[in-house]
């Protein structure tokens, strides 16, 4: 089985056609010495129905969100998605196409990219954003990349409050690039400004935060850039939730160079972690120095408004190795997807959504600080996500929630060693009252019937 | 023709089309749930439309983007082959797209077994020992297999070979994911025949003695031709110390016919968007696999899928590893989709893929070489590269024939790639097109060729048809506009 609609007498009519046999007459550069001189081993085909059952089959071993309520958040988060969303951006037309380089008949994406450049811009206060980066790791990194320029060597300062995985990623890349990576310590979970002060040297290239910060506190974003700003190098600030800028000030505000972050919350699926969306805005005297690609307006022979690809002498397919960055493909129909997204929920929805995660992330919080055994770990104000010292091994306790059928916050113990037993939990708009009421009760029980026992 | 207003130009004050729930927990002033000054003082300025306006809005922009469920998107390098619809659905059961990356492995072992599987299928295509899903796209795994190769000669202490060897012909990604990796590039001449030139890439391993760190290739090239020096050229690099990455941009190829373990090479990328008929999405999300053969398998990212007595786990690196690319593990729905893909087509159906391409660029090639240029007359594998040369003498440039082809609804071929190639025109059929297809397009190719003999005026002006015309790209990037702008009021004086 395959999509070739071609018969195989259709196919002996081209082979006539362009003059030899067979197929293998056109094989004949490819050496017998280096021939697959077998069939690959791989299961047989299966037509679609059948190969339907089984996939569907396969899902049904994971424990959907559309059976379980979750309060894991730590950088992917559940956010409702109007169905407006996924009927638009699933157009065909959008997703059967190609990167827009033959820009008359890519019109379409590209004004959809424009138009997701300047939301990013309006909700992160920055003056320029690009068309999207892999996901927000990537993003973080391609700002640490900016930041130590075509040289590749000096400091990179990343607050220990950043995302583990998003750390992981930075360490591989400063060692492949060589430059020099290392971390701000934390207070109350935040980034320690006295670590912060004593690190910072004319070496310094970038300073990384997040906001909120992976504990979902909110960073004194001020504070950090007067610090920075003190020294040559530049403040980036990255956000896994971007749903916070509905309500929290945008780091534009605070004076961020980069904003670099992840864009999942804002209209695309979970979908086990990927494909994800990364977004990257700067201040306008970076833009020549920005990765990936830009959309731009201009005019047509005509005399018509319309959009290209622009500035692509930044890019790899023009400046080779000496891009300012590698990337090619990115993730143009999730961006596509924020677009819309932000459109529908609009300036009114977008501020609603942040409000709702925010009221809702505090009366989770308020409940299970009551329950006895549960402690807040810190008292900063937070957004939608927040840490608690428990009674019991996160493992423990996520497994019986588990089966309550709750999905648990994410137990912060294998990364943060040093607060000991501790969980993060997100609340977001996408829980009920019910939900959380259901969780607090299960938190309660759980950890009484232990403490029988 | 038209133009389409921005969103941001579109509905009134107070209107708004999606709703949240019901707030159903008691209300307390914002205030008193954070401090005042870390609250946005104005809400963001995003568009105030309605739900019809947003439909309408972006249903109109669908109607000005040209996708391949609209007509033949011959595009060399990019493989725009048939999205299977099955793929999209399946890559939208709540099952795969509700599922959060850092749920616990008890409760993903659908998705856990569905990697594991995959990993198994690519590295069986490849030929390779194990493969890291994590890259998000070719470049992201070209990256990856760099840094593998890194880590690699640093564990045998040979940290210091810090040359990249990259052929002529070689994608734009391959010399900047070298220097991303630290690397420095040193560029191979192609020979007569269009393959890696081996006299010099023997000068330049001597000259290099002892500093090669890999050769990257793409095998077929970008000419669309099998190098024939292939175990040669391999023996060569290994012989020096070299490691071999091998772009998997053009496996639609050999698919089931030889692989790239076969020929030599030490790790390969796959970008599942082109082979395994994920859709390119109008430039992303793609996905790119990297394989690696035995003596690397130390160093890939981590962590990998196994299979345990208990079902599926996650496995974490060893000590050796390079660590993350990216966090949480690739992208999965891509991923989702490129499974579908090998399970529909099994091992025959998967070799008739590329047997069908390999058959469809030659009968387009060989329709069409008595009207263009062909550098390089032999046998192509899934796609060929013309020169327009013939035609630019009469003052139509490829630029020009990729507009006009534009004003039949076929979308261009690849322009100005290879860099080899003046004046080069990228074809790849893949092998989804009709006869009938391919045919009309070889007609289209014939009158442009005549046009552009008798009437070349008829190419300079197009496309006639589109939407907008052609665009003043200068302009677009001496004054970048890269954003909407509120309009400030306009007050009378």
């Amino acid at each position: 089985m395959s999509y070739v609609p071609n018969t195989a007498a259709e196919q002996q009519e081209m082979l006539r056609a362009v003059g030899v046999e067979t197929i293998e007459d056109l094989l004949k550069p490819i050496s017998p010495e280096v021939r697959l001189q077998r069939a690959l081993a791989l299961p047989k085909a299966l037509p679609e129905p059948d190969l339907r059952r089984l996939m569907l089959r396969m899902s049904e071993e994971n424990a959907d969100l559309d059976h379980y309520a979750s309060f894991l958040g730590a950088g992917s988060y559940e956010h409702i998605i109007p169905s407006v969303v996924p009927h638009l951006y699933k157009r065909s037309e959008f997703y059967t196409s190609y990167t827009p380089y033959q820009p008359e008949i890519s019109q379409g994406m590209l004004q959809a990219i424009y138009e997701f450049q300047t939301m990013i811009c309006q909700i992160t206060g920055m003056d320029v954003a690009n068309a999207s980066m892999y996901d927000g790791s990537t993003a973080v990194v391609e700002a640490a990349l900016l930041a130590v320029g075509p040289a590749g060597v000096g400091d990179v300062l990343v607050s220990r409050a950043l995302d583990p995985q998003y750390r992981a990623t930075l360490r591989t890349y400063a060692w492949a690039r060589g430059f020099t990576y290392r971390e701000i310590g934390l207070e109350d979970g935040a980034t320690s400004l006295a670590d912060l002060e004593a690190a910072l040297t004319p070496q310094t290239k970038a300073v990384i935060i997040q906001q909120p910060n992976f504990f979902g506190v909110l960073e004194d974003g001020r504070a950090i850039e007067r610090l920075t700003h003190k020294t040559s190098a530049l403040y980036v600030v990255a956000i896994t939730e971007p749903a916070s800028l509905g309500v929290i000030t945008a780091p534009g505000e605070y004076g961020a160079d980069i904003v670099a972050g992840e864009g999942q919350s804002l209209g695309s699926p979970l979908g086990y972690g990927g494909p994800a969306l990364g977004f990257f805005a700067s201040r306008d005297q970076f833009v020549r120095r920005l990765p990936g690609r830009l959309v731009g307006k201009t005019v047509d022979d005509r005399g018509q408004e319309g959009y290209v690809l622009t500035l692509q002498t930044r890019e790899q397919h023009i400046r080779r190795e000496r891009a300012t960055s590698n990337i090619c493909t990115n993730q143009a129909l999730l961006a596509l997807a924020t677009t819309i997204y932000l459109a529908a929920l609009g300036k009114a929805g977008f501020r609603e959504l942040g409000v709702q995660c925010l009221r809702k992330a505090h009366y989770a919080h308020d409940r299970i600080a009551r329950i006895a055994g549960y402690r807040p770990l810190f008292t900063h104000p937070y957004f939608d996500e927040f840490a608690i010292a428990t009674p019991l091994p996160p493992e423990q306790l996520n497994a019986a929630l588990r089966e309550r059928g709750i999905i648990g916050g994410y137990d912060l113990s294998a990364d943060y060693p040093e607060l000991g037993d501790a969980m993060l939990f997100a609340v977001t708009e996408a829980r009920t009252r019910e939900d959380i009421d259901a969780l607090v009760e299960a938190l309660e029980e759980i950890a009484g019937t232990a403490n029988v026992n | 023709m038209s133009t389409e207003q921005l969103i941001f130009e579109r509905g009134a004050p107070g209107r708004r089309a999606a709703t949240l729930p019901t707030l159903d927990i008691p209300e307390q002033p914002l205030d008193s749930l954070i401090p005042a000054a870390y609250l946005r003082a104005e809400p963001a300025p995003l568009p105030e439309v309605s739900e019809i306006e947003v439909v309408r809005h972006y249903t109109h922009l669908s109607q000005r983007n040209f996708g391949v469920d609209q007509g033949f998107y011959p595009l060399g390098s990019c493989t725009m082959k048939y999205n299977p619809k099955i793929n999209e659905d399946m890559a939208s059961l709540p099952g795969f797209a509700r599922l959060h990356p850092l749920e616990h492995e008890s409760m993903t072992q659908g998705a856990l077994q569905l990697l594991y599987e995959l990993e198994q299928y690519l590295a069986e295509i490849s030929g390779m020992r194990r493969v890291t899903l994590q890259p998000a796209a070719g470049a992201h795994g070209e990256i990856t297999g760099l840094m593998i190769i890194k880590a690699y000669h640093e564990s045998r202490g040979e940290g210091h070979r810090n040359i990249v060897l990259i052929p002529d012909g070689a994608h734009g990604t391959n010399p900047a994911s070298a220097t991303l990796a630290g690397y420095t590039t040193v560029e191979l001449r192609s020979d007569a025949r269009g393959g890696v030139d081996v006299a010099h890439l023997e000068e330049v391993l001597a000259a290099h003695d002892g500093k090669i760190a890999a050769l990257m290739m793409t095998n077929p090239n970008t000419l669309g031709l099998f190098d024939e020096n292939i175990v040669e050229i391999a023996r060569r690099v290994h012989e020096a110390g070299g490691q071999l990455y091998y772009d998997g941009a053009n496996s639609n190829a050999i698919l089931g016919i030889t692989r790239a373990g076969d020929m030599g090479f030490d790790v390969v990328h796959f970008n599942l968007h082109k082979t395994c008929s994920t859709p390119h999405g109008g430039g992303g999300p793609g996905a790119g696999p990297v394989g690696v053969a035995e003596h690397l398998v130390p160093f890939l990212p981590g962590p990998l899928p196994a299979q345990t007595e208990d079902g599926y786990a996650w496995e974490d690196a060893g000590p050796l590893s390079i660590g993350r690319v990216r966090a949480n593990c690739g992208n999965f729905l891509v991923l989702v989709r490129a499974y579908t893909y090998i399970r529909f087509n099994g091992p025959d159906g998967m070799r008739h893929v590329s047997e069908s391409a390999v058959l469809n660029a030659n009968y387009v090639m060989r329709a069409l070489q008595a009207d263009y240029d062909l550098p390089y007359d032999r046998e192509c594998m899934h796609e060929f590269v013309f020169s327009a040369n013939r035609q630019k003498k009469r003052g139509a440039t490829a630029l020009d024939i990729a507009k006009r082809l534009l004003d039949f609804g076929i979308h261009p071929p690849t322009i100005y790639f290879p860099l080899v190639v003046p004046e080069a025109m990228m074809i790849e059929p893949t092998e989804t097109e009709t006869r009938e297809t391919l045919d009309t397009f070889i007609a289209v190719m014939r009158q442009i060729a005549q046009e552009a003999a008798e009437r070349p005026e008829l190419l300079l002006e197009a496309p006639h048809d589109t939407v907008v015309g052609r665009l003043d790209q200068t302009l677009a990037a001496r004054k970048p506009d890269l954003r909407w702008h509120t309009q400030p009021v306009q007050t009378l004086a």
